[in-house]
């Protein structure tokens, strides 16, 4: 799993009938010490995130198994949003 | 295919897939045999009772989340075991 910033949305009105109700999110990859990474990945909320909050992002088969993700078209959902991540030092 | 790798954080997350509900998220710096840092930090769920600094060999793709069956955790990486010792032929 990946911490990534919610840094945008999509709206698809013709899609996959599985994925009806189902809100797409434009996340960018940040690695632990709050650096940005490169690369963006639109992902399947189920935790009702919002715009810019660090999230965890789930990918490949197992984005499946998330609750509300069963046998849905999907490799990549938001399945956490961060509240703290603590790094030890050195 | 599991790798070692290091428990360098944590991640806190309240607002979560019920799925994820009582499972630890550590940060896991990945590392070579010869204990070198490699690849990208990731967030891990542990399974075995891991702690801050200690060295574990973690899984990764959907078997990550076999440790929990017949719970479906949405998770793609796993910390399977904490290591005693390694040993390394040169």
């Amino acid at each position: 799993m990946i911490l990534a910033r919610v840094v945008g949305n999509i709206v698809a009105t013709r899609k996959d009938p599985r994925l009806e109700g189902y809100k797409l999110l434009i996340v960018k990859p940040v690695a632990p010490d709050g650096k940005e990474e490169s690369g963006y990945v639109v992902a399947v909320d189920t935790v009702q995130a919002g715009s810019s909050e660090l999230v965890i992002v789930v990918s490949g088969s197992s984005a499946r198994m998330a609750e509300g993700c069963k046998d849905k078209p999907v490799d990549a959902s938001i399945v956490g949003i961060v509240d703290t991540v603590s790094l030890d030092k050195k | 295919m599991p790798q070692l790798g290091k428990v360098v954080g944590r991640v806190w997350a309240t607002m979560k897939n019920p799925s994820l509900e009582g499972q630890r998220l550590l940060i896991v710096q990945p590392l070579t045999a010869e204990l070198k840092e490699t690849g990208k930090q990731l967030i891990c769920v542990d399974s075995v009772g891991a702690g801050a600094g200690e060295l574990i060999y973690w899984c990764r793709g959907k078997e990550a989340s076999f440790p929990f069956l017949p719970a479906e955790v949405p998770t793609e990486a796993t910390i399977v075991g904490i290591v005693d010792e390694v040993r390394v032929k040169r």
